[in-house]
This record gives structure tokens, sequence and C-alpha cells, in this order.
């Protein structure tokens, strides 16, 4: 039987928001506790600690956290550094941010201000997506009280540091997710990613050095540093430690957002918190375990898989950002995929050539393979398009457009195949279900 | 990406209001002092809600000049980014997620209905107060389907909904009331729905806690005071008994002020068996 992560050990403990956002319910919850205590054990106590906690970002790339930090240069020069917090959720699938910025301000907050200081950045900008318009007034209003209670601003919590915090917006680009594009949208031009290196954390936001993190990773290492890495080290396998919110979606009876330690076996997760596959376990056809990005998985091997970096990884798909889709029996996989398709045929920026023409190709080809009308060749013209686009682009744009539809061959190519059989034979392609 | 032109039809002359010219110029002091370009999204944003819900050439213009930026800067990130709209919407501009965890939980039945009462995308209804366009992603796929409906007071997503509800509510917009925000199959946010299966216990919280920082290398007490930036000193001023319970009226926390807190408490279905936590899976009692 499988452990449960208990109330008490979870971090996010408003994050449904039965209870007030504010400053003062939030200490109550613990938000804001011995945050001068933290920052008085100096800069490198607190990247050591992250660093041994073994923190991996929540953003999708999965890169240790207290790594990242420590690039940062040791001295200021005479550039200053900044802190920027990525909380543009566009990935499809994902919906945890939102949950924390409109609930847990506060935790954010006080992560961003432990995370400045370790970087001796005096100023932080977090980037809110553009459709999240509540959510940011929300985090505007839990900056305020910060603010008027002294925990930011000059001589933030007493520690002699003077920090700066701000919310920024954009205006719904998926592409500003990625770090590089994020920032040049952060500087008023169009999302476009730029080429790395030079890296961030050299030239970054307004050519300074710079660290990107996600919402989830910042607002988590406070608590990490209260309760200490002992704590958070009993969760998860080795390498793949700690809590982590999961996005549930799509056809399970009770959708929902959910804090669980990482490592837990899907097939638990689906049936403890979200009510189940419709229909019963059997009934599932597969799941995306890592929001659009990633490559399906067929039920299989749900049956066992563990929901952290390193096992799905080893089953040539990724955790992500943890948004979990389900599809049921009832689903039509290759339109879905298609469907996918075209929201990356949609937000591709532009910039590079295999992903602008690549990203539209593919979709087009999809909407053919989902009537069945192609040719059973075209699947595997398809595939190396696809790995001609993985891998040859700026950012991971080109990478995630390409590997839904390589998992969609991987596991289900006999479907695309039937389809176009079907097609020929005028027989009618797959009706699907109704909701 | 798609290509994105500006509307042929102009207005003839366009002033941005004192009120945006204001809340803008908060903005580029968020800013380095030679960064204001950074300001431009932002206030796009602004002069979209102040022109009605769209972008004429005059307001990019008057943006440009503010941020001191070449009129081609600005309309390179106005035809770039898809939440500027660059033609006329519609008085309520509805924005309905067709992104496959919404497709997967009915989105298509959305569109039907919005084609029917409404139109074609992008095209102003009858009574020209509304006008849709399938998006991508909204970020609240636990509470999907969902459309989010913007107008000139409030950009308010509407979750969990059956095609009945949406006509409902855009019935209830184009006979001007005010349709609660929120999921719309009784949950409050996004817990499962039928009610929350944790965080129900008593939580970790500072009374369980804390004198002294784990793994800490240096000694620096823990203490239950509030900085002070005006005494420059910690205080006890103002810091809040740690045994204090929240405002037992949900409805005067500070969070929840003009909040419809009956959004997630009504029309529970009770044919839904939950499990009580007391019965979970290890079976002891958590959090004790």
């Amino acid at each position: 039987m499988v452990e449960l992560l208990q109330d008490k050990d979870r971090i996010f403990q408003n994050l449904y928001g039965f209870n007030d956002w504010g400053l003062d319910s939030a200490r109550d919850r613990g938000a804001w506790l011995g945050t001068s205590a933290i920052l008085a054990q100096g800069r490198d106590w607190i990247i050591d600690q992250v660093k041994s906690s073994g923190l991996r970002g929540r953003g999708g790339a999965g890169f240790p956290t207290g790594l990242k930090w420590s690039f940062m240069p040791k001295e200021v020069g005479n550039r200053p550094h900044y802190l920027v917090v990525n909380a543009d959720e566009s990935e499809p699938g994902s919906c945890k941010d939102r949950d924390i910025l409109r609930h847990e301000p506060h935790l954010l907050i006080e992560g961003c201000l432990v995370a400045a200081y370790a970087m001796q950045a005096h100023a932080c900008y977090i980037y809110v997506r553009g459709e999240y318009i509540q959510e940011r007034n929300r985090l505007d209003e839990a900056i305020k009280q910060a603010y008027a209670a002294g925990l930011v601003g000059k001589n933030a919590c007493g520690s002699g540091w003077d920090f700066d915090i701000y919310m920024h917006h954009g205006a719904g680009a998926y592409i500003c997710g990625e770090e590089t594009a994020l920032l040049e949208s952060l500087e008023g031009k169009k999302g476009q990613p730029r080429l790395k290196p030079p890296f961030p954390a050299g030239a970054g936001l307004y050519g300074c050095p710079t660290t990107v993190n996600n919402v989830e990773s910042i607002s988590v290492v406070p608590t990490i540093l209260r309760r200490g890495v002992d704590w958070w080290t009993q969760f998860g396998r080795e390498n793949n430690k700690g809590t982590k919110v999961f996005s549930i979606s799509g056809h399970v009876n009770n959708p929902c957002n959910i804090e669980e330690a990482l490592s837990i076996p899907m097939r638990t997760l689906l049936e403890t918190y979200a009510g189940g596959v419709r229909g019963g376990w059997d009934n599932l056809k597969c799941v995306i375990p890592g929001g659009s990005s990633v490559p399906l998985l067929p039920k299989e091997i749900c049956d066992t898989v563990l929901m952290d970096f390193d096992a799905l990884r080893e089953n040539q798909s990724g955790l992500g950002t943890a948004a979990v889709i389900v599809m049921d029996k009832s689903t039509d996989v290759i339109k879905a995929i298609a469907r996918l398709s075209y929201f990356y045929k949609h937000e591709s920026c532009g910039q590079c050539t295999p992903c602008r023409e690549g990203t539209g190709w593919m979709w087009r080809v999809m909407e053919r393979m989902v009537k069945g009308e192609a040719d059973t060749s075209e699947i595997d013209m398809l595939l190396s398009v696809s790995k001609q686009v993985e891998g040859h682009t700026i950012c991971a744009l080109g990478d995630a457009a390409a590997w839904p539809i390589q998992g969609l061959i991987r596991h289900f190519r006999h479907e695309i195949e039937d389809r176009i059989d079907n097609y020929r034979a005028n027989k009618p392609v797959f009706v699907q279900a109704a909701e | 990406m798609s290509a994105r032109r500006l509307s042929i039809s102009q207005p003839a002359n366009f002033v941005l209001s004192e009120r945006a010219n204001k809340e803008i110029n908060k903005w580029i002091k968020k800013y380095p002092k030679d960064r204001k370009r950074s300001a431009l999204i932002p206030a796009l944003w602004i002069a979209q809600k102040d022109a009605g819900g769209w972008l004429p050439e005059l307001a990019l213009r008057a943006i440009g000049d503010m941020l001191e930026m070449a009129y081609i800067r600005v309309y390179e990130v106005a035809t770039f980014y898809t939440m500027f709209n660059l033609k006329p919407v519609g008085a309520h501009y509805i924005q309905m997620c067709g992104t496959t965890p919404c497709w997967l939980r009915g989105s298509d039945k959305l569109k039907d209905l919005l084609t029917r009462k409404i139109g074609e995308q992008n095209t102003l209804s009858v009574d020209g107060k509304l006008s849709w366009l399938e998006v991508e992603c909204l970020g609240s796929c636990s509470n999907a389907p969902m459309v989010q409906i913007s107008n000139s007071e409030s950009d308010h997503y509407y979750e969990d909904l059956s095609p009945e509800n949406l006509e409902n509510i855009l019935d209830e917009l184009v006979a001007g009331k005010k349709p609660s925000q929120g999921p719309k199959n009784g949950r409050f946010s996004s817990e499962p729905l039928g009610g929350s299966i944790v965080l129900t216990e008593e939580l970790y919280n500072k009374n369980s806690i804390l004198k002294k920082l784990p793994n800490a290398e240096k000694s620096a007490k823990v203490n239950y005071y509030e900085w002070d930036p005006k005494a420059k000193r910690a205080t006890r001023k103002g810091w809040i008994d740690p045994k204090r319970k929240a405002n037992s009226d949900p409805k005067k926390r500070s969070g929840n002020l003009g909040r419809d807190l009956t959004a997630g408490l009504v029309d529970k279905d009770p044919a839904i068996a939950r499990p009580k936590r007391s019965m979970s899976v290890n079976g002891k009692k958590a959090g004790k």
C-alpha cells in the first residue's frame, strides 16, 4: 500500500482557497515565519540547503534549482542582478500556478525574497500570463500587503537587504513561458527566444545576470528551509525528492489539482484523488503525464508507472509540469494529438524555420490522418519530419511540437493504419463517442 | 503563428483617457528609468480596455509616443500577442478554450452553442453585444470546459460549463445582468467535485514549530515579532495571536470581499459518494 501524503506535510495548505489568501491568514498557515532567521544564515547556506534538498525546477525541464542559483555571479559587478519568476503558465493541462497565485500568493512573495537575497538581486519581476487577470490583481494586492508590513521593500524583514518586487504581465503568448522569450517580452519586445549562450545567468534581463524560476519552485523554498531538508527529502525517490502539485484533467470522474509526493504511482494518484478514470481503470486508453509537450503513455505503462522525472523519462515521456491529461477508450486519440499540433502551430513564434514551417506541416498532415485520408508511408514521413524539427530550433517549442506526434506513432500506429485502411475501404472511420 | 493585421476601418480620432494615462505612468515606474519600453504590453492592455476592447491604430501611436518608441515596434508587439484585438469585438467578448483538455471534456458542444447563438467566430452577434473566438489553453484545465468573458468591467472565467450553463450566462449578460464567475457545477475552485478530501485536518502551522531553524549554522532566533519599518526594530505590535482563528464569517475575510461565496457551496449532488478522510488508505487518521 502506498503511503499518501498527509495534510500536515502539504506546503500549499490553501490550494483550493477555502481560507483567506491575505497576509494574516497566510501567517496563520506558517508563511513569513522565521524569514529573517533564514536570511540571517547567509547566501551560501540558503543555496547549499536548496542544493542538498534536491529540489528540481517545477516548470517542466526539472533542472536542479539550487544549481541554477549557483550559476549567478558571486559578486555583483556593475550590472545589477535580477530574479524573474515565470508565472506564464500556458502548458495545456497545467493549472497549478494559477492556484498558487490566487490562493497562496504570500508563499510566492516570501520565496522571491529568499531567492533574491541568495542571488543578491534587489529587484524581482513576476511575469504572469495575460489571461490571469484576477490572479495578477490578487498578487498585486498581496505585494501591497507585504510592503505595508515591511516584509519586502527597504530593509526587507529587517535583514538590511533592499528588495523590490513587481508584477508584470504578458498578453497571451505560450512561447513567453520559455525563459529567454519571457525576458524579451519583459523588455517590451516580441516574445522570440534568444540563442543560448549567453545564458540568462550571464546576460539576461536588460543584459544583466538573471535567474528565471517557475512559481512553484520559488514558492516551496521557504517551507523547505523552515522545515528542513530532512523533512523534504522523505518524500519521493532518490533524485526526485519532494512534493508537487499535480493538475488532473480529462476523462476522470473528478478533475482536480492536488499536492502529492513525487513518485506516487499514477494509478493511485488518479484513483485516490480524481475519482478514477471514467468507466473504471480498464476503460483507460492513454495518459499524457506532463502537459501537452510530453509523449503520451498507453494503459500498459500507466498501470505501473511512477509519477516522477526519472520513471517517466525511462518510459520515453516526461514529468513536465505534472499536468496529467487522461483519455478513456471513447477518445479519438489521433484527433486529440492533432488538436495539440494545431496548438503548436498557433503558438510558434515564427523565428526558426523548422518550427515555423514544420508545426504547420505536421498539423495539416495530422488533420488528414484524423480522417484517414493519407498513405501509410506518410506515417513514417511524419515521424521523420518530426525528428527533423526536434532539436533544430532555438528553443524547445520545436521539440514540444514533435514529441506528442512521436508518442502517438510509437504507441498508436496501428490505430492510424486502421483508419487509413477504413478510409480506403469506404468504411466509417472512427466516430468519437459523445462526451 | 498566424497573420494578424490592423483593421481596415479605423476611427477618425482617439485619445487615451486621463485614467488610462495615469495607470500607464504607474506601470512605467516599475522599470529602470531607461527601460520605459518594458511597460509596453501592460500599456497596450490598458489602451485596449480604454478603447472598448480593441486597439485602433491611433491608440498604438499614442502608446508609442508615451513610451518614446518607434511606432513599428509597437505594431510588432500588438500583432504578435494574441490578446490584443486588432478589430472591434462585442461588448462581451467570449474566448472559448478549445485545446485538448477542454476538448476532451466537451468544448465542441460549447462551440456549437456559440455558433448557433452568435454566429461565426470574430463576427458580432445580431444585437452587436457578443462576439467569440476559439482560443488556446487558458490555464484552467481541471475546470474544463471553460470560457473567459471580457467586457468593460471584468474578465471573468466561467468554468465547468455545460451548453445550458453557458446559454444562461450569455442570456444574463445580454440582459445587462452580471452572472457570477467561477465553476458552474458546484465546485469552489480546483478541488474535486463534491468537496475536498484533503486539507481538511488541522494543518501544520506556526503553533507546532520552530524555536530554531533546522540545519542552521548561525544562531538566529526565530521570533514571533514583526519587523516594524517605522520603529526600525522588531515589535510585538500588530503581530497576530498564534491562537487567533480566522474570521468565522467567511464573507468578512479580506480575500473574500465582494466574492460570491455561494458559488461553491450550493448544488451539491448528494448522489456522489465521497470517502471520508478517516477512511484514508493507510488506515490511520492523518494530521495527528
